[in-house]
């Protein structure tokens, strides 16, 4: 295909798109408007389940199935991310752990913020159901605050304290284990992901049925997840290069 | 007092955005990525979205900005 036609067939698909879109806007509810057709449907269906966040109530109990698509997507980036990255046994010999210097003040700041990142991780996990968060967003806070450690810290110190094995192993057995929450709501209640645990009172911790329980899974996946992702991404970048 | 809120954080990510499109260094994108990130969240306070906020937050200003950063040590000296 020449140039000129490969322009002309790019600006007819840009012209598609354009009119699709402007059409799709013109018929959008107005901004900031009092009409949410979807709002309507799961604000009640949230709160006959005892689930304050209307948001964790549609990622973990209405639409949970959509957040195990989710989840596997960020299981196949951390496999992808293993077997490209991984670095080579004779590569792991070059890793070269300290290089620059880290202003003191710096290290201060990681220090004390090390322990407040950690427990924020572990609050919006568990209290995912209640208030704003819940286990991706907890667990991604809980993955970059472990790497607080190696700005405050040095490299050796993140690796004794980063169980890469581990955190393997937990990731897959709670991408795992939410399947099997997933076929107990089968059998106990008739459909996939059913959420069949008491609801308890509304707005206590132990509430809300199996969306505590869920948020929990998707923390220890995600947080597990991205320190084995964030892991090699580190480890490929203190290679040091060969001299040639 | 909340169209002022809201156009404010418009206003905010209106200009990260351009920031970001307008840094030529990768490695200085990095950082502006991360700012546009912190821009997009406080929009996302103001239009009561909280939820997406943190997520923002977490991966937009956090996690992209360093994979970036790592990835250009790794592969931008050559």
């Amino acid at each position: 295909m020449t140039l000129r036609a490969r322009t002309w067939l790019c600006a007819a698909g840009a012209l598609g798109v354009a009119v699709l879109l402007v059409t799709a806007f013109l018929r959008m509810p107005e901004f900031g408007g009092a009409l949410h057709a979807y709002r309507d449907l799961a604000l009640p269906a949230a709160i006959a389940r005892a689930t304050p966040n209307l948001v964790s109530s549609v990622n973990f109990d209405l639409r949970a199935l959509d957040t195990l698509g989710e989840e596997t997507i960020v299981a196949a980036a951390v496999v992808g991310t293993l077997s490209l990255l991984q670095p080579s046994k004779e590569e792991r010999q070059r890793i070269e752990p300290q290089r620059g210097y880290v202003m003191p003040v710096v290290k201060l700041a990681g220090y004390l913020m090390l322990p407040v990142t950690l427990l924020l991780g572990v609050d919006v996990v568990v209290h995912g159901h209640l208030t704003p968060g819940g286990g991706f967003q907890g667990g991604v806070v809980l993955a970059t605050g472990w790497h607080l450690l190696y700005i405050s810290g040095s490299y050796p110190a993140l690796a004794r304290l980063r169980p890469i094995d581990w955190c393997e192993y937990a990731e897959a057995a709670a991408t795992g284990l939410y399947v099997v929450a997933g076929l107990t709501g089968l059998v106990a209640g008739g459909a996939f992901l059913a959420n069949v645990l008491p609801k308890g009172e509304f707005g206590s911790l132990l509430s809300a049925g199996t969306v505590p329980v869920l948020s929990v899974l998707i923390g220890i996946e995600v947080a597990a997840g991205l320190v084995v992702l964030l892991a090699q991404f580190l480890g490929q970048g203190l290679i040091r290069e060969e001299a040639s | 007092m909340t169209t002022v809120v809201l156009l404010v954080a418009l206003a905010f990510v209106a200009v990260a955005g351009f920031a970001v499109v307008a840094t030529p260094d990768p490695r200085r994108q990095a950082i502006t990525l991360s700012l546009f990130s912190l821009c997009l969240a406080l929009l996302f306070v103001a239009l009561q979205a909280p939820d997406v906020a943190l997520s923002e937050l977490a991966v937009g200003a956090a996690v992209v900005p360093l994979l970036v950063l790592l990835t250009i040590r790794k592969v931008g000296g050559r």
